[in-house]
């Protein structure tokens, strides 16, 4: 039962206010606030619903406190809808062992494997559209064309392959435009951004003019094979190299002898010239570190990545040049900011074997990685980033949150969100295991220090303890 | 001087002809130059600029002022307003957020680029909302008396006669004589009002249609009513347990851990209902999760007074003994304790900006401090007392004194001595609320509930994302969805809201307790050395005694050996130079013989 007592509203009022006797009308100046509807709702229900702002900081109390909370949501947003897998393309019948991205279509992608099979894929479809036996043993390099109409490969079988980009023709047979043979075997093999020109490395590096079936220049400094060439993105005639004497070698393309090199305490396996700021190039070393280096100054690296736990064997660089990625031998990927020491993101499945090529796509959206257990995997670049079409207010929510999580990145709630990874057991426990000792390496090498005749034994940074020498 | 002859010869060449090709803008501005007055003065400054062109600073200030100028006009008239339109001072200053950050030390040259990007952008988004400022659509409420009139005379019927008829409707009065005294409360947005009797009767009222939402009577008494984050959920602070209530009425929750509930306050942004209770408890219950976050003992008796800041979610109290006191729900001692008054605090309120506090005794007075310095401002005498404090969102101050409403303007910046409005309800006012966003003064009294025309008590213009009274359903779903999201947590109440987004810069003996604290124990303790021990009774206890010896002071034996060799040098200095002296003093001369 509600026994509630009637409202009654009564705007004339009676003999209330007889405290203040004014018997007279005002001549006052009076304004109350009143509203027109009108102005703050839709006219029709088709129209978007009017949102009038007010700025005013007193209005909106509590905005670090509120824009935290956003941050904080949309970090661990970012680890709910981290999903990089895509897709995986099987069909070779052997680990692949070089890839190729096509200088001219994004949706391409050629891979070579250790049986000497070449594939063509279509990435949209997620399908292969043309196999060619091209070698005998291991397909060691292979690129494409600058030009997009036809590519390049090398194998164990001492032969450097031209081949045409289009499948032959029905009934037609499978034939390289041209073939080289070489006598020795081949290991890498790079094209010049603009000219008919590309380069291979083995016993020595070698310029081959395309039209021509001997070298136009050969480069040896000292008796060692290399592992890697490549040619500078902006800086078209230089080209750099990673020889098993573990020194990386820069050349002009003009002169007839090396430029210079640095040697490292272990070997370099591949390298990537940084494709915005082409003086930076990194490359992956076998002591599971990679070094970026700038090309004037080799005496020092500008950067050491660490985090993989073994042997590196890939690098590639983003086209924006300001992250890279890495695929090593303890069967992750990882992306590392380009002056960062650490990497940002790290990729691994159950079922993925040592990565031994690594590409990141020319629109920045995706990484190919191709492995030992024969298969590539398409992954993307930013593990939560949404697919296909944003809608404009999506696009600016999305930015919104990203600037959110940047401001707030150092906050240790939010850093302890953004940087957990889940790694495999094993890798986990090396990765511990270095830590141990790298530091048990440490402790010793203060022991040394202190128990030395002072100034003996030198305080040596990170980047100089890698470093043998340069020489010019 | 030479350049200025030049400058002539151009202008008389000019002068002369006659027929002049069509003006371009790209050619220079004295080319194109007509005849009249207006070019006649440019000519004429341009002549006087270039005798000042000496040095290459003053050529680039020039330049400078030719782009700022504007003269690349077709008509070739000047721009009279060259550049961006200035914005007064005090409108940029109402969206500062801080101080100018200090440059780092050293080399930081990320640091620096970093500092100086993000003060050029918060820089740029000041300007961009101070001239925002300009376009909003609204102007504040005033009253203005005839000459030689106050304004506290004028009658809320006079107001109600001249003002529009939306507005005339906004002045009404509920008799609800049964059930009363009544406490009020306005939702966020403003649309509805709660009314809460002593009595038991609770109804709220879509006030401006003049709709009952619903009524209903809880048939026991009430001590204060309050609404809930949104329009359908409310709570009553009853006779012995605090209840919530959803907009038709039906009782929600009954909540027995909240017991003897006199007053609350709701946190918006915390979803937080704070109670104090005759008990001396003041408890925070989390209305979205239905947990009870904190209940601290305050152990200052019967809490009838309370109020927040908006600003910081700081909750106050006041107390018998005269005294005002701060509270989290994350200490269970008080912020702060100021002694506010002789005698009981009737009553308190906190300003919009979080910036002053008004508390009002039973010595009488009326005081104004700054609860950034937690400093008296100004004290005024009533000789009524005051009671049922509350502010508006401009700053205008509502006090009762038994049946009397007055309404005060700037209590903080000038001397008050008279009221900006006052008003007779028919018996003592119970409680009295502003509406948000309208100028309107919800007071609550034993006959009932009287709605008052107060001119420039509500903020003009409303912000659409935040409280809009004109939402329609959809948009207040989606905007509960986005409070509940980025609900601030209660442990980042504290009286600083900003501290939040500052440098933690612990010194490094607290980092290191920190970390003493995380790791269980000292990584930078020195092991205490134990010696080994050893066979063949070279383990007797003197010879550890010696071995222990042989490493004691190990770390200081550096430096005392230092200071040992030191002190050996210096002394063989001494010596020396003594001996220098002494073989000076020791070459006599003739004339020492008559020394005596």
């Amino acid at each position: 039962q509600c026994n509630a007592g009637k409202l009654i509203s009564s705007s004339s009022t009676h003999g209330l206010c007889s405290a203040f006797p004014f018997p007279f009308s005002h001549q006052m100046k009076v304004k109350v606030l009143s509203r027109n509807p009108d102005d703050y709702v839709r006219e029709t229900k088709l129209d978007i619903q009017r949102v009038p702002r007010n700025y005013d900081p007193t209005l909106h109390p509590f905005e670090v406190s509120r824009e935290y909370t956003r941050a904080l949501n949309a970090t661990k947003l970012e680890r709910v809808f981290a999903k990089p897998f895509l897709a995986s393309l099987d069909g070779h019948r052997d680990g692949v062992n070089c890839m190729a991205k096509h200088t001219k279509s994004l949706s391409t992608l050629l891979s070579g494997s250790c049986d000497g099979q070449v594939k063509v894929w279509n990435l949209t479809k997620r399908e292969c559209v043309r196999t060619l036996q091209a070698h005998e043993g291991f397909v060691r390099g292979m690129v494409v064309r600058s030009c997009g109409t036809s590519f390049f490969t090398v194998g164990d079988d001492k032969t450097i392959k031209h081949w045409k980009m289009e499948a032959p023709g029905y009934g037609e047979e499978e034939e390289p435009l041209n073939t080289i043979l070489g006598k020795t075997v081949f290991t890498g093999l790079d094209h010049h951004q603009k000219d008919a020109v590309f380069a291979t490395c083995g016993q020595q590096v070698d310029i081959w003019d395309e039209r021509r079936s001997s070298p136009i220049r050969s480069f040896t400094w000292g008796v060692d094979s290399f592992s890697a060439v490549r040619f500078n993105p902006v800086e078209t005639e230089l080209l750099a190299s990673c020889a098993s004497d573990r020194s990386i070698v820069l050349y002009d393309m003009r002169e007839s002898a090396p430029l210079k090199k640095v040697i490292m305490t272990m070997r370099s396996n591949t390298l990537c010239w940084n494709p915005m700021e082409a003086y930076y190039f990194t490359c992956s070393n076998e002591d599971y570190n990679l070094y970026t280096y700038d090309m004037r100054y080799l005496d020092q690296p500008v950067t050491v990545h660490m985090d993989h736990v073994s042997a590196v064997l890939d690098v590639d660089y983003s086209p924006t040049g300001k992250e890279f990625v890495s695929a090593s031998f303890d069967k992750t990927i990882r992306i590392f900011p380009k002056d960062g020491g650490h990497s940002r993101e790290v990729y691994h499945t159950k079922r993925m074997q040592h990565v031994i090529c690594i590409k990141w796509s020319a629109d920045n959206k995706y990484i190919l990685s191709g492995s030992d257990e024969m298969n590539i995997r398409l992954w993307k670049a930013n593990a939560a980033e949404k697919l296909g079409v944003l809608a404009p207010r999506e696009r600016q929510a999305t930015n919104y949150s990203q600037k959110l999580k940047e401001k707030f990145q150092h906050h240790p709630q939010i850093r302890r969100i953004a940087h957990h990874r889940h790694l495999p057991k094993s890798l986990y426990h090396q990765t511990k295991e270095l830590r141990v000792m790298k530091e048990a390496r440490r402790k010793k090498y203060v022991n040394v220090r202190k128990h030395s005749r002072p100034g003996s034994v030198p305080l040596l940074s990170e980047k100089e303890k890698h470093v043998v020498t340069v020489v010019k | 001087m030479a350049s200025l002859g030049g400058e002539a010869l151009t202008v008389t060449h000019v002068e002369k002809k006659k027929k002049q090709p069509p003006a371009r803008y790209w050619e220079d501005p004295p080319q194109q130059a007509g005849n009249g007055d207006n070019n006649r003065g440019t000519d004429g400054e341009q002549a006087g600029r270039q005798t000042e062109q000496q040095t290459p600073k003053a050529k680039k200030r020039k330049e400078n002022e030719d782009r700022g100028d504007g003269n690349k006009f077709l008509s070739g008239k000047a721009d009279r307003f060259p550049g961006p339109a200035p914005i007064p001072e005090d409108r940029l200053q109402k969206f500062k957020r801080k101080e100018k950050m200090k440059k780092p030390r050293r080399q930081h040259y990320k640091l620096k680029d970093m500092i100086a990007r993000s003060e050029e952008n918060s820089e740029m988004s000041q300007i961009q909302a101070a001239r925002l400022d300009l376009l909003l659509p609204e102007d504040a409420g005033f009253l203005e008396g005839d000459e030689g009139e106050d304004t506290c005379t004028i009658s809320q019927e006079d107001i109600a006669e001249s003002v529009d008829i939306t507005s005339k409707t906004k002045y009404f009065d509920l008799k609800l004589s049964q059930f009363g005294p009544y406490r009020v409360d306005y939702s966020q947005t403003g649309r509805q009002v709660l009314l809460g009797g002593r009595r038991g009767h609770i109804a709220c009222i879509d006030w401006q249609s003049k709709q009952l939402t619903c009524e209903i009577n809880v048939m026991e008494s009430v001590n204060d009513v309050k609404w809930l984050h949104s329009e359908a959920m409310y709570a009553v602070a009853q006779k012995k347990w605090l209840h919530i209530y959803d907009s038709n009425g039906i009782e929600l929750h009954c909540i027995r851990k909240f017991n003897d509930v006199l007053r609350m306050q709701f946190l918006p942004y915390h979803f937080l209902l704070a109670t104090a209770s005759a008990t001396s408890f003041l408890q925070y219950l989390d209305v979205s999760v239905g947990k009870e976050v904190a209940a601290i003992c305050t152990k200052t008796g019967r809490l009838d007074v309370m109020c927040q800041n908006p600003q910081n979610a700081v909750i106050h109290l006041g107390h018998a003994n005269g005294t005002v006191t701060l509270w989290t729900p994350n200490q269970k001692e008080a912020l702060v304790k100021m002694l506010c008054h002789h005698g009981a605090v009737r009553s308190v309120a906190v300003d919009k900006t979080g910036t002053y506090m008004v508390t009002s005794g039973m010595d009488k007075k009326l005081k104004v401090f700054d609860i950034r310095t937690f400093k008296p401002l100004k004290s005024y005498f009533l000789p009524a007392g005051a009671s049922c404090l509350s502010l508006s969102q401009r700053g205008l101050l509502s006090a009762a004194t038994g049946d009397i409403v007055q309404v005060y303007r700037d209590v903080w910046s000038t001397p008050v001595t008279k009221p900006y409005m006052a008003h007779r309800v028919q018996k003592t006012v119970w409680g009295t609320h502003f509406c948000p966003f309208e100028d309107v003064l919800g007071v609550g009294h034993g006959d009932g509930f009287t709605s008052m025309l107060i001119p420039g008590a509500g903020e003009p213009n409303i912000d659409g994302l935040d409280a809009n009274p004109f939402r329609s359903a959809k948009q207040r779903q989606e905007w509960e969805v986005k409070a509940l999201l980025e609900k601030v947590q209660p442990e980042l109440i504290s009286l600083n809201p900003t501290e939040l987004g500052m440098v933690d810069r612990a010194a490094s003996e607290i980092k290191h307790q920190d970390r003493v604290k995380a790791l269980g124990f000292d990584p930078l303790a020195k092991v205490k050395f134990v010696p080994k021990y050893k066979k063949k009774g070279r383990s007797s206890s003197g010879n550890i005694e010696k071995r222990k010896r042989q490493v004691g002071h190990e770390d200081q034996r550096d430096d005392i050996r230092k200071t040992a060799e030191d002190r050996v040098k210096i002394e063989k200095e001494r010596r020396q130079k003594e001996k220098k002296e002494a073989v000076l003093s020791s070459q006599k001369s003739a004339l020492d013989r008559f020394r005596k």
